[in-house]
């Protein structure tokens, strides 16, 4: 950036960095937010998926009620969580109407805090529909044949689940997956408004540095995004390969 | 028995949790003074609703700067994605595979590295701190959703009636028109909807690339979130929701009868 009058090409940001103890904090942090954020997204959106696929009473209601967060900004679900998960909020009013609690501060702390609980549930209530969608779509289109001949076969529900289902729609998950974890590893807004201020996740600890007065900062900030973009590549990789490796023995 | 009991408590579930977090705002917008332990608020009122058509709140701006964006970046998306999905859903050719992971990799690299990475172009070009530049760095994130949608449906697609009506004489713009264009339009409408939603819901891109001239709905919630101010933040979450699921509701129908176009999603 010979703009800042940076023109030699160095490594030394990149050394800092990886030498940097809350780095590698702030490095953990992101990887539990997205991997835990992913893994519940997707179990949680197939177990919906295989109940909405048929039709029961009530189940086109349910339906379009489960799709109701797709087109609600994240950070509409965020202000929400804010409402329901501080101290003072809706879930602490109940328990301490009810006697539960004495003081607001016996309520567990789900906002701000350490583990960014309310940032994975505003990924969940989001990316839930998302992946259930895309699942749905795909068990629509397979039909019921399959199940049908596994069942003559003598397959019980979950074996049926387990070896016709579930491999028809691994590619499609996974991808969905792959989607979600990449989008909650790179994105920034939600884990800083709902999550400690320090140590926050590497997109934040890239933000200030972006933003930092200071523009000698500016390099650490470039740093950190290759960082960030080659961790996405590198942990994406695995599952992508395992995906299509599954679609050709399909 | 039980399997219907099982059933009607996953459904509860489901709703619950969808409706817990949006119940509240509705609440709390219509609320002054609402301090714990009240269940409900002791005083109603409509100072927040006040607060939003107040000019100095800057809503009304953001609304229409919001939905200016969305549709720009919506028609452009259309321009540039429709030929793109095409030709990735119809042929198969030598490095398809590479093309289709170029086109979305904005999927996979997170926006804030990509502004940036992008800024300085943009200021170099003097597409900084204006409405056009947030429309352009809209479209890095947006595009992809719209062509991994497409693509899906112009995989389902018949091209023979393209070219029948070719043969039978209707020039390249007609054809378009009666045939390619009745057939997409399911598709297309889901497309278009999420586009417009990922250009809806960007918050950072607009910041850095709107240099905090061009004011979205975002940029007004986001600081009433962080400040905990609940009352003014619920009722913008719920000027900020309606459009959207306005949108959801017109569409729900292509959205339901397009399950192919959704599956797309699914396939890279």
């Amino acid at each position: 950036m010979p703009l800042l009058g940076l023109q030699t090409p160095t490594i030394r940001h990149y050394v800092a960095l990886f030498t940097d103890p809350s780095f590698a904090t702030s490095f953990l942090l992101t990887l539990y937010l997205a991997a835990t954020s992913t893994m519940l997204a997707m179990i949680l959106a197939v177990a919906a998926a295989m109940l909405l696929r048929r039709a029961f009473l009530g189940s086109r209601i349910v339906t379009v009620i489960f799709q109701l967060p797709l087109p609600v900004p994240h950070l509409v679900a965020a202000a929400g969580m804010v409402l329901l998960l501080t101290q003072s909020g809706l879930f602490a009013r109940i328990l301490y109407g009810t006697g539960l609690l004495e003081r607001p501060n016996q309520f567990p702390v789900l906002v701000f805090d350490r583990w960014q609980i309310a940032t994975i549930l505003v990924y969940l209530w989001k990316e839930v529909p998302f992946i259930g969608l895309v699942v749905l779509a795909i068990l629509n289109s397979i039909g019921q044949e399959y199940e049908e001949i596994a069942q003559t076969l003598g397959a019980n529900r979950w074996q049926r689940f387990r070896y016709v289902l579930l491999p028809l729609i691994t590619p499609g998950l996974v991808t969905t997956g792959i989607i979600v974890f990449a989008f909650v590893f790179g994105s920034f807004e939600i884990p800083l408004l709902l999550g400690q201020r320090y140590p926050n996740v590497l997109p934040v600890t890239a933000y200030r540095a972006y933003v930092d007065p200071d523009l000698q900062q500016r390099p650490v900030a470039m740093a950190i995004g290759v960082v960030i973009t080659a961790m996405v590549m590198l942990l994406l990789s695995l599952p992508l390969r395992y995906s299509r490796h599954i679609g050709k023995r399909k | 028995m039980m399997r219907r009991i099982l059933r009607l408590v996953a459904c509860a579930l489901i709703i619950s949790g969808v409706l817990l977090p949006l119940i509240p705002q509705m609440v709390w917008s219509f609320a002054t003074n609402w301090f714990f332990p009240a269940l409900l608020p002791p005083q109603w009122g409509f100072k927040a609703w006040r607060y939003v058509l107040s000019p100095s709140s800057q809503v009304g701006e953001a609304l229409w700067n919001s939905i200016g964006v969305a549709v720009l970046v919506v028609l452009l998306a259309v321009v540039i994605g429709l030929p793109a999905a095409r030709v990735l859903g119809l042929q198969q050719f030598r490095g398809k595979q590479m093309v289709t992971w170029l086109l979305t990799a904005p999927l996979f690299v997170p926006t804030i590295v990509v502004i940036m990475g992008i800024h300085i172009v943009f200021i170099r070009y003097g597409l900084a701190d204006t409405f056009l530049g947030v429309v352009f760095v809209h479209l890095i994130p947006a595009l992809p959703y719209f062509i991994l949608l497409m693509s899906s449906v112009f995989a389902n697609y018949a091209i023979e009636f393209e070219e029948t009506a070719r043969t039978l004489g209707a020039s390249a713009m007609r054809t378009f028109w009666h045939v390619t264009l009745p057939a997409i339009w399911p598709g297309l409408t889901v497309a278009m909807l999420f586009t417009f939603l990922v250009s809806w819901s960007q918050y950072i891109t607009t910041v850095l690339i709107g240099g905090g001239r061009v004011v979205t709905l975002p940029m007004v919630l986001f600081p009433l979130i962080s400040a905990a101010n609940h009352t003014n933040a619920a009722a913008v979450s719920l000027v900020f929701i309606l459009p959207a699921i306005l949108i959801l509701i017109l569409t729900s129908h292509a959205l339901d009868s397009n399950a192919s176009a959704i599956g797309g999603l699914g396939r890279l």
